[in-house]
């Protein structure tokens, strides 16, 4: 038997949602546990184009999301400016695309309250020297890039400071259902095995593409369908705005700069389970030739990663209207389960990066509403403090912050990326202020390690020392950590490989197994549920 | 034999071999040549073996997919040709391969880099990420390490501040259920306090003065105690290691030993100064850092290839060419979206259908991935064939890493396969022209 801990609200999911939930609630005086079962943004809400949208993208097919995009991007501008980018956007149309939609774009834009003006393609390709020859119309929009990692982790941050506690690696794995409520929810920590329990006044599942398995546990069908959606990352930044494609939303028609890369995409691709999916070789593929068509050097760029997310998209009523995941709505739902007769049981789901505090907002009106608590929301005007200890993820912050700091004592263990040993530090710091050991895939994603051109060959194997000189590390575990550092770092880069690419990741192949034999090791790794 | 970069060479003028590619194979395939008293002019980047870990695979593991790990080298050649007889292992006799290695070991050897191995034994070897490397011959100073490993004495390694790579703390940790008697200890280098980083290579041009060695030997005295051996990330010198070895070993009381780690290590950094500056008095024509841009074939059979370098354009004619390029990362094979191609001659490239089947979806995948068997693929010769298993010239021989139908990073035979390749095509070079009469066509 496990040990039982109570809170006032569990939030299951730590993605940009559930890590928004629990700031807003701990703003509104509610306790809550959050439990994540891999780790922060482990889904689709760190796995996008890190686009944070005008509206334009939506105000063909999807006029309510087109207007909410609008007014939540002005309030994420102004409270969390330290996330954001303001890169401004273009929507650009090539030879071939339908002049009827051209025409009609500045209509659906008035319609839904979204700005838009249009320039000529001359002066669209100055603002944009890498855009094609081929662009035949051109309109200047809202558009910014936002940081998605960083966003959830200074929402997670501000809620622990003040009530809420973060439980990674911790998965639900059953309900404990008794005169309609959730009397008990129980969970297993995904290495340990160890189990527990929460007892909380109200669950909320903010699981984003797993909220059908979540559902389920409480024998409640939701339809949700799967959609994955792939992106490539560039090696340098190619354009200073995102560029869209200026037509109704289809594949790889966005391209969005952050720090110092761009990333392009998406596909969109029906699946049927969320679990243990990665790029392909098709995919990307795709993208190359789709992209390069709006801007022709990403044929010839070098690559230095792809990854995918699974969109929820949320079926409601309508799910017999087709099976097209892009013809879904992108809107999102709040589902009280107290019509399926479980009363302290909601499900979120569905939405967007964009929308993800509005999102928050209205699942904690409904949480609090049922627990009796008046207080107002204040997320959407007070704003978002920043912390140190997540600073490391903005591509290009840390070798500024490195060379202001004039530390003679930091060592650099990421060349590629900049990255510090005072970096690691303070992720590890962070880690066991949650009382956990940090592992390479931890410090992977608070900082750009294994993110840069060597693959992780050598940062990893630098920060996978220092982890034991820290003695994070103890035992023979770190052998098992650097295989799985390299498994996440490989689904990345498998399907890009050719050309120089190619030749980092037989320089890496040829360090790791043809020197130090670690693919004799690779039992070690974890299986993953 | 320093070459100014003004000489134009004469392209009447002919030499017997051209070796393009300046790694391990390139090397090999250079001292086999100039041994046999072959006219021999060498091309390639100025860091060939930079990237090589210093120790000398054979043969080891096989099959790769179920890590089945050989003692004896021999016998897992035996199953590999049994089993898999296009790996280019199979054209060559055990005791070819067996003379190549020594030809070159005794070569090493003869220059001050002495080499160690048993002739029918793999040996196990710890590495500086805790793991246990098989492999064949090892640098002398890496053999005590074997040793201390076997026996499980009580151990000392000795690390640096600043040192970033190698952590003995990472190896007693991760080794310390099968070693117990393993401890680690930190020290600053001397010379370098208050540095942040500190790198390898200039670790061991400090070590090769022994007022260092000295300095470096009293920091470390206390902690030695009752332990039986000292271990080192392999930074012991360049040039003078036995000697550094054994003045070490003289003042710590205690045999000492190297334990290899990332490259581009001193290892490798050894090797290239010994190619760099024992070859070419050898009679080796090297043209350092210079590429080979492209190759024309005249009537005669004879190749002119066009050199490439940073002020000029140089021309070489040679009776035969042998082709040591490496695989990807020496350029010998490159790639786009859609295929692996061989830039310089433009020979057909075996390889997997397309690029969904390059790659396993696991990384550390032990059956390996399906693109590191693509390569060129040859006849008993060493000379390329087609895919219908015609020769292409009958005087390019392939050598090395970018032959196919082998894995050299699973099934650790990486410097054996440079070795015995590389001394298989001269001896084919010279069955072919130089002990028949006149040129076999075709």
């Amino acid at each position: 038997m496990g040990i039982t801990l109570q809170t006032q609200v569990l939030i299951i999911g730590g993605g940009a949602t559930g890590t928004a939930l629990a700031r807003d609630l701990s703003l509104r005086g509610v306790q809550s546990i959050l439990a994540e079962k891999d780790d922060l943004n482990a889904g689709a809400s760190g796995s996008n184009h890190g686009l944070l949208h005008s509206g334009g993208r939506y105000v063909s097919n999807d006029q309510d999301s087109a207007r909410e995009c609008k007014l939540e991007g002005d309030i994420i501008k102004k409270l969390m400016p330290q996330c954001v980018e303001n890169t401004g956007g273009l929507f650009v149309a090539v030879q071939g695309d339908d002049e009827r939609y051209i025409t009609d774009f500045p209509s659906y834009c008035a319609a839904c309250g979204v700005p838009c003006t249009r320039i000529t393609p001359g002066e669209a390709r100055q603002l944009e020297p890498n855009l094609s020859h081929a662009v035949i119309a051109a309109y200047k929009v809202d558009d910014a890039s936002i940081d998605p990692f960083k966003l959830s982790l200074l929402n997670m941050s501000q809620a622990v400071s003040i009530s809420s506690r973060l439980m990674r690696r911790t998965k639900v794995i059953g309900f404990d259902i008794q005169n309609k409520k959730i009397a008990r929810v129980a969970l297993r920590n995904v290495d340990t095995g160890k189990e527990l329990y929460i007892q909380a006044d109200q669950v909320v599942n903010c699981s984003g593409a797993w909220s059908k398995q979540v559902c389920e546990l409480a024998g409640i069908e939701i339809k949700i369908l799967y959609s994955k959606g792939t992106l490539l990352v560039t090696n340098d930044r190619i354009n200073h705005r995102i560029i869209n494609r200026l037509r109704r939303p289809s594949d790889a028609d966005i391209l969005v700069p952050g720090g110092t890369v761009s990333i392009i995409g998406t596909t969109s691709i029906q699946i049927e389970n969320p679990d243990d999916i990665h790029p392909t070789v098709e995919e990307t593929d795709m993208i190359v030739r789709e992209g390069a068509a709006m801007v022709p050097v990403l044929e010839r760029t070098r690559y230095v990663r792809a990854y995918c997310g699974v969109r929820p998209l949320f079926l409601g009523g309508m799910e017999e209207r087709g099976k097209d995941a892009r013809a879904a709505s992108r809107g999102f739902a709040i589902l009280d389960h107290a019509r399926e007769g479980v009363e302290n049981f909601t499900t979120v789901t569905g939405g967007k990066l964009t929308t993800f505090r509005l999102m928050a907002e209205k699942t904690a009106d409904m949480v609090c509403g049922k627990m009796g608590v008046a207080r107002l929301c204040r997320t959407r005007t007070e704003p978002l403090p920043s912390t140190e200890e997540c600073q490391w993820t903005e591509p290009g912050l840390s070798p500024k912050k490195w060379m202001r700091s004039h530390n003679t004592d930091d060592i650099m263990i990421c060349e590629c990326e900049m990255v510090t040993k005072t970096a690691i530090d303070e992720t590890i710091v962070s880690l066991r202020n949650i009382n956990e050991k940090t592992s390479l895939t931890d410090i992977c994603m608070r900082t750009r390690i294994g993110r840069g051109a060597c693959q992780g060959a050598f940062c990893g194997t630098r920060a996978l020392a220092y982890l034991f000189e820290r003695g994070e590390h103890t035992a023979r575990e770190g052998l098992a950590d650097i295989g799985n550092f390299f498994q996440e770092r490989w689904k990345g880069i498998r399907s890009i490989l050719w050309g120089d690419q190619l030749i980092q990741a037989e320089l890496t192949e040829s360090i790791h197994c043809g020197l130090f034999d670690e693919e004799l090791y690779s039992s070690l790794e974890k299986i993953t549920d | 034999m320093a070459l100014p970069k003004s000489h134009n060479y004469d392209p009447k003028h002919v030499f017997d071999i051209m070796v393009i590619g300046s790694g391990i194979a390139g090397m090999a395939a250079s001292l086999f040549s100039i041994n046999r008293k072959l006219s021999t002019v060498q091309a390639g980047s100025a860091g060939g073996t930079l990237f090589t870990s210093g120790v000398l695979d054979l043969m080891a593991i096989h099959p790769i997919e179920e890590k089945k790990v050989w003692s004896n080298p021999w016998e897992a050649i035996a199953a590999l040709r049994d089993q898999a007889p296009l790996h280019p292992y199979a054209r060559i006799s055990d005791e070819d391969i067996h003379r190549a290695f020594e030809e070159m070991v005794s070569f090493l050897n003869s220059v001050g880099m002495n080499y160690r191995f048993e002739k029918s034994r793999n040996v196990r070897l710890i590495t500086s990420m805790g793991t246990i490397k098989h492999t064949y011959c090892v640098p002398e100073s890496m053999w005590h390490c074997i040793k201390a490993h076997e026996e499980k004495a009580p151990c000392l390694i000795i690390d640096f501040n600043g040192l970033r790579e190698f952590s003995g703390r990472q190896i007693s940790s991760t080794l310390q259920n099968e070693w117990p008697l393993l401890r680690s200890l930190r020290v600053s280098f001397p010379g370098t306090e208050g540095l942040n980083e500190v790198h390898p290579v200039h670790l061991a041009q400090a070590l090769e003065l022994s007022p260092v060695r000295e300095s470096l030997a009293a920091r470390i005295l206390p902690e030695i105690r009752n332990v039986r051996y000292a271990g080192f990330p392999a930074v012991l010198g360049i040039k003078k290691t036995p000697a550094i070895c054994a003045h070490l070993e003289k003042l710590l009381g205690v045999p000492v030993f190297e334990i290899p780690m990332m490259p581009a290590s001193v290892p490798g950094f050894r090797l290239k100064e010994v190619f760099d500056s024992s070859l070419p008095p050898k009679g080796l024509l090297r043209l350092i850092d210079k590429r080979v841009e492209s190759v024309t074939r005249l009537d005669n059979g004879n190749f002119i290839l066009n050199i490439g370098g940073p002020h000029q354009d140089q021309f070489i004619q040679a009776r035969g060419v042998i082709l040591a390029t490496g695989r990807f990362l020496g350029k010998g094979l490159m790639s786009d979206r859609k295929e692996i191609f061989e830039p310089l001659f433009r020979i057909p490239v075996w390889q997997p259908a397309n690029r969904v089947s390059w790659h396993r979806e696991r990384f550390l995948d032990p059956s390996g991935h399906p693109i590191n068997s693509a390569g060129i693929e040859v006849d008993d010769s060493f000379r390329a064939v087609d895919g219908t298993g015609k020769v292409i010239y009958d005087n390019l021989f392939i050598a090395g890493s970018i032959l196919a139908h082998q894995d050299w990073i699973r099934m650790k035979c990486g410097s054996g396969l440079a070795f015995a390749t590389a001394y298989a095509a001269v001896n084919a070079f010279i069955n072919n022209f130089v002990n028949s009469s006149g040129r076999v066509t075709a």
